[in-house]
Parts: structure tokens; sequence; C-alpha cells
């Protein structure tokens, strides 16, 4: 933690150097100005749905086993999906001029669909956090014994007078129904919104109409990947063993098969179609991601995120646990470059030539103040998701021992 | 406006003071009017007569009473400046075609604008680029200003309306609106578009210069530039910097509602509708749909050969990286 902190203090250095000298400290140009920030936008949204996914889809669904895991997942949602809206900040030149989104924003820019869909998705997710957390609260407050007299008297703020009566079990699961309802179409309305941004250009690449669900489906296979990775140190820091079992890593490493394949699918369409016909200026952006300057990245994803996991994860023996872990953050880094693979290539393959530039305006290449911004962001995550832990129960106790309750009569 | 259509009295003198460049604020708000309704009353007095200089070169005289200072951009209003440079000039419909035919790599056009508004040598609101579209087709050289689209991407995009398009055709930027997300950079298909990344040439001198919008001078670190079509020079009724800069005769510019075009070299005026017809006038990339402003005749007829080593440059957007 206290590691995590001092990091976190000097990415921000980093963060106040860029503000002071501009933009210039970063491998940006005019040609790619979009670089390692934005990639780090789409990942830290596609990673925040997954939220809806485990608790909403799978809840939705009737997928009881997936109840423990809940609470994980809509920590991770909330945090990477608050998170994000910092990250674009990051990105921004002038980012004292924020406000100015709210006082002249215009509502043709996707920019502007984008802001108020993350918005709206945070405050949704809170409460998708908040509102089956109540009951917790209560347990916290009435069961534990060493506890600080303010944190109890918070408790028992935040459990808003729950006393277990029928009426407000009633109203709790009415309410978290309902929010697990709405939550979807928001989830998929943040990340289609945030593939527009790119879609809505006539850039090659980019423009291509199956990038609403191209990005969905690809925020799912990092979303489960993320959630196998705080499974698996929940359940060794916290001694979960019984609560996250052996059948949950099963579960959800069968879960990350299928969304990965369904994620692999909209790959093959998205690459094949413009590389069979090579187009002239998708022949160039094309090129460079097969054989050319993208090559090694782009296969390492494809391969080394994407289809060697699949491959490996169909046997039993690689749902375990451990390799499981390992799989998983394979695929979680995998996932990161490839939003970078995403957004940067297209950037350096415009329609007309790039003449009479220097030649970093022409190949980006990130510096070093770039990658501590970008990384600030994941301490930030990492630390919001473990000081949550800490002070709410990271598996949902009322809901967990109903289901216990359930599948023992 | 609103509130000049319901009070059609005060309507002519307001416009009339806006013209002579010294109303104050021209405030999108209604207090505006207000203010200038009041104004109106007290005007009634014979006060002295002053003569002022209008943004279009013309002498005026008016009583003293009307002047006022220009304000400095106050939150969420526009200076006069501003409001000028979005407003545009009214009945024109700015055009631009450019003889490929004619362009020898002179990079006039260039310095002229970097000169005129104040850019680092790598920054290029118009480029002169080294072409080639096939293996068998003889490579040109393509000078290439923001193409000033009817349908521009940049626009559409811009989540805070600090570029916008203008009755005249012309696209600008206010860049003490920008935020410099650079959205507008990734939808601009022409590669139009700059941003200071670093704290801009002259940055220190001009610190207490007024913004003007239609030079986009100073410029300001985090934000955009690009071509303006000499927004301010076509507003004394001059050709912009680089048409005139040119000394081959590739710049024509003019009005497309007049249909004229003048050459900036030759100072030569023909009709721009014959001019593209006599001289299969294209844009660039139609298909696109943004409805470039600027023309390109083909470099059809050229006398001056392609310089060897730019030859290369040129081909390698030809072939595949
Ligand atoms: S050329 Fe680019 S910057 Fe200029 S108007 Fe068109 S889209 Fe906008
Ligand atoms: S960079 Fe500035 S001008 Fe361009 S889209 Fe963003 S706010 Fe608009």
């Amino acid at each position: 933690m206290a590691f995590l902190t001092l990091s976190l203090f000097v990415c921000l250095g980093a963060y106040v150097y860029q503000l002071n000298k501009g933009l210039v400290v970063t491998g940006l140009g005019d040609y790619v100005s979009w670089g390692m920030y934005i990639s780090n936008f789409v990942f830290f949204v596609a990673t925040s749905l997954i939220g809806m996914l485990i608790s909403a889809v799978l809840g939705l669904s009737g997928q009881k086993w997936a109840t423990p895991l809940a609470r994980m997942a809509e920590i991770i949602a909330l945090a990477f999906a608050a998170v994000a809206g910092l990250v674009i900040v990051s990105d921004m030149g002038r980012p004292d001029r924020l406000l100015n989104v709210f006082i002249h924003g215009r509502i043709q820019s996707p920019i502007v669909w984008d802001i108020t869909v993350v918005t709206v998705y945070v405050l949704i997710s809170t409460l998708f956090l908040y509102i089956p957390l109540i009951p917790d609260l209560k347990i916290c407050h009435d069961k534990i014994e060493k506890l600080h007299p303010i944190a109890r008297k918070a408790y028992k703020l935040l459990s808003l007078n729950y006393t277990g009566s029928h009426e407000q079990d009633l109203i709790i699961k009415k309410l978290t129904r309902a929010i697990a309802i709405f939550i979807i179409p928001v989830a998929f309305a943040i990340h289609t919104v945030t593939s527009w941004l790119f879609a809505n250009t006539s850039r090659v690449g980019w423009d291509s109409t199956i990038f609403g669900p191209y990005f969905i489906t690809g925020a799912f296979v990092s979303g489960t990947s993320a959630i196998v990775i705080a499974m698996y140190f929940f359940r060794t820091n916290y001694k979960l063993q019984e609560y996250i079992t052996l059948e949950h890593f099963d579960k959800i490493g069968k879960l990350l098969v299928l969304v990965s394949l369904v994620y692999l699918y909209f790959n093959l369409n998205e690459y094949m179609v413009p590389g069979y016909k090579m187009k002239k200026f998708d022949a160039r952006h094309i090129n460079a991601l097969f054989t050319g300057a993208h090559a090694f990245l782009f296969w390492s994803v494809q391969l080394g995120g994407l289809i060697i996991p699949i491959t490996l994860l169909i046997f039993n023996k690689m749902r375990k646990p451990l390799p499981l872990l390992i799989i998983a953050c394979c695929v979680f880094v995998g996932g990161w470059f490839k939003r970078y693979i995403i957004v940067v290539p297209t950037m350096e393959h415009p329609y007309l030539p790039i003449q009479n530039v220097p030649l970093n305006f022409k190949v980006y290449s990130p510096t070093l103040v770039e990658i501590l911004i970008t990384i600030a962001p994941m301490i930030l995550v990492l630390l919001i998701v473990s000081t949550l832990a800490k002070i709410i129960p990271i598996v949902p106790i009322q809901e967990t021992i109903e289901e216990l309750e359930e599948s023992h009569d | 406006m609103v509130e000049n259509e319901e009070q059609p009295k005060k309507r002519t003198r307001r416009e009339f003071l806006q013209q002579l460049g010294i109303v104050g604020i021209g405030s999108a708000l209604g207090g505006s009017a207000i203010l200038a309704a009041l104004n109106y009353d007290k005007s009634k007095t014979d006060g002295q007569r002053v003569r002022v200089l209008t943004a279009q070169n013309e002498l005026h005289e008016i009583n003293k009473d009307d002047l006022h200072k220009v304000l400095p951009s106050k939150h969420g209003k526009l200076t006069y400046l501003q409001q000028q440079g979005r407003d545009g000039l009214e009945g024109k419909r700015f055009v631009m075609v450019i003889d490929l035919s004619k362009c020898q790599n002179a990079r006039k056009c260039m310095a002229a604008c970097q000169n005129a508004h104040h850019l680092r040598p790598e920054q290029h609101h118009i480029n002169v680029l080294k072409m080639e579209e096939t293996e068998n087709t003889p490579p040109y050289y393509m000078p290439k200003p923001c193409q000033h689209c009817d349908n521009p991407p940049c626009v559409a995009v811009c989540p805070v309306d600090a570029t916008f398009k203008r009755q005249d055709g012309i696209v600008l930027i206010d860049n003490e609106r920008c935020i410099g997300c650079r959205f507008c950079i990734a939808a601009c298909p022409y590669s139009a578009r700059i941003f200071n990344w670093a704290e801009p040439l002259n940055a220190q001198v001009e610190k207490d210069v007024e913004y003007n919008v239609e030079l986009n001078v100073p410029q300001k670190k985090g934000t955009i530039s690009k071509c303006l079509f000499s927004a301010d020079q076509v507003r004394l009724g001059k050709l912009p910097y680089c048409v005139s800069a040119c000394p081959n005769g590739v710049y024509y510019f003019g009005d497309e509602n007049e249909d004229t075009v003048t050459n900036g070299t030759t100072k030569e005026t023909v009709r721009f509708k014959k001019l593209l017809e006599d001289n299969g006038g294209y844009t660039l990339m139609p298909e696109l749909g943004t409805k470039p402003r600027v023309y390109y005749l083909p470099p059809k007829g050229k006398t001056v050969p392609f310089n060897e080593q730019d030859r290369e440059e040129a081909s390698e957007h030809l072939h595949h990286s």
C-alpha cells in the first residue's frame, strides 16, 4: 500500500511536469495525436464493463454460482469507470478548460455522448455496489468485534437503519434487480460510444461498422481476465477458499473462453475483410499490422492474448487457480496492447503523406513521462480496489448465505 | 438574434456599431441588447464627433459617446474579435483554386503562412506535399491547406464548438475555447490540423496581445491551429498570405457567389466555374463527402521537372510500409 502510494506520487509528478511543459513531453505529434492515453482510456472503459457482465447478465440469467463474485466485479467496474474519467483528462491539452465541455457542450460530438454515459455509468455502478451492500454493512456493524467507534457509526449510518425485515429485503431485492436491468444498456452505451470516437471518423482501420460490438466483446475479455486476477488475490490474501472455490475458477475460465472466442470472431471480421480486398489506403495499414512495423505487437496480442489462452483454457487443468491466473494476466496485458494496436497504427496511416515534419511525427514512440502518466491510473485503481476491499465485505455475505441455504434445501 | 428582431429600431444602430469595430461585447446573451438600448437613448445628445477606422479600413465619424473599449474575453462571453471571427463576412463564399501544373515547390506560401501565424518550422497550415498516385503516373507537388470543407468532420466532432464553420465558408478555430482533445485532428481526413504541443514560438512576447480568431494569433499552448484562409486578410479585401506570396501563379482565391477568383501572382481575375471547367478542376477525396472549398487543377502540361530527390519521398506513401 505504501509502495503503491509512493509510486502514485511519482506518476503524479510526471503529470505536473506535463501540465507545465505541455503535451510536448509525450511522444505525440500532429499526425499520431492520440496515443497511450487514449488507448488507456479505452482499456479502462472496457474493463469496467465486467460489473455489468457478472452481476447483471449472469445474475439476471439465474447463474447463481456467480453470486460471490458479484461484489468483486462491481468494485472493479466502479474503480475502472471512475478512473477512466481521469485518464481522459490526462490527454487534454487544456485540462484547465474542462468545464467548457459543460458550458459549451455540443450534442453532435461523440465526446459529449461519452462523457454523459460514463458519468451515468459511474453513478449507477455506485448504486449497484451500494444497494446490495446495505445488509452486509449492517452485519459489519453488528458482528465485527474490534472496531473503531467511528467506523461502527459509519457502518450504521450507511446501512440506513436496515433491520433485516422482510419488507426491507424485498425493497433491496427489487432495487437491485431494477439496477441490474438498467445497467446493461448503459454499459453497452459507454463502450459503444467509446468505439464511435474512432468509428465516426473516416480513417483507415477505424472506419468500421462493427466497432461497437467489436469493442463490447473485447471489453468482456479484459473484464473477465481482471476478475480472475482479483479472485486469485482475494482468495489467497483473505482466505476465502471456502467461498471462492475451484468451481468458480473453472466456470469463470469457461466464461473467458466463451467471450474470447466471440472476440476472436470479431477480430477475424475486422482484419480479414479489409485484408482480403487490400484497398489502397487500407493496404498500408493492414501491411503494417501483418508484416510491417506493428507486426510483432499485433501477432503477440492476437496469439498471446487470445488464441493461445483460448486453446489452453479448453483443458480442465488450465482452469485451476494458478494456471488460470497466469493465463488471465496474459489476456489482461494483451488487452491493453490490443487497444494500443487499435489506436496508434491508424494514426500513422493518414490518407495524405506525412512530409516536411520531424521523424518523430511519423513514428510514435511513447516517452517515459507518458508511460508514468499511463501507469498512474492503474495504481489508482489498485488503491481503490484494495481500500474498498478493506472496508466492505468482498464477498456478498447476505446473498451468499441465501444461496448456500437454498442449495442445501 | 432574437432580441434584435423584437427591437427593429435599435437593430440598425447596433449593427452599425458592430461594423465599426468598437462595440465592446458582442455577447450572445440578451444583456448586450439591453446595453445597446440604453446607450441609444444616451447618444441622442449631440456630443463631440470622432473619426474611427473600421476593420474594413473605412473612415467613419461617430459620436464620441458611442465609443466603447473592446473588452477582453470574459467567462462565457466573446470579445468583439471572437464574435466577428465567428460571424464571418456576409454574402461571401470563399474558394481557393490551386493549379498543380504550376507548382514548383518554391514553398514561399509555407514561409509566408508560418510568418503570418507565428508558427514553428515544423508547423504547417499549408504544406507542399510530394505526391505520386501510381507507379506509372508522374509525381507532382501539391500544396495542401485546410480544405474548408462545407461538411467538415472536424466541426462535427468538436465537443465545445471551438472549431466552427462561418457563413462565408471559412472554418476557423477559437483557441480561447479549445480544450485540446484533438478529436478534430483524428477526424480530419486531410491532416490539415496542427497542435501547439509546447509553448508557441512567441508565447513570451505576445502575452498581452489580444487574441484574434481570424489570425489565430497569439497561438496558445495546448490548443489547435490550422489554415484560416487568412480570414483577417480577406476581411480587408486582400488575398490570403500564401496566395500573394506564390511566385509561380499557383493560387487563385475568390468568391464563389461572384464566380470570380484572382490569381495571387498575376492578379488576374477570372471566372471561377470556367477555370474549373476548362482545366478539369477537382477536389481531394470527394468520396468522403466533406465537400472541400479548395479546388485543384490537375498537374497537366507541367514544364518544370520533378526534383529527382523528392521522387523517393513521394513514392514512400505509395508503397506499403
Ligand atoms: S480539411 Fe480538415 S480541418 Fe479543414 S475543414 Fe476539412 S476536416 Fe476540417
Ligand atoms: S482539439 Fe479543440 S478544436 Fe479540436 S475538437 Fe478538441 S476542442 Fe475542438
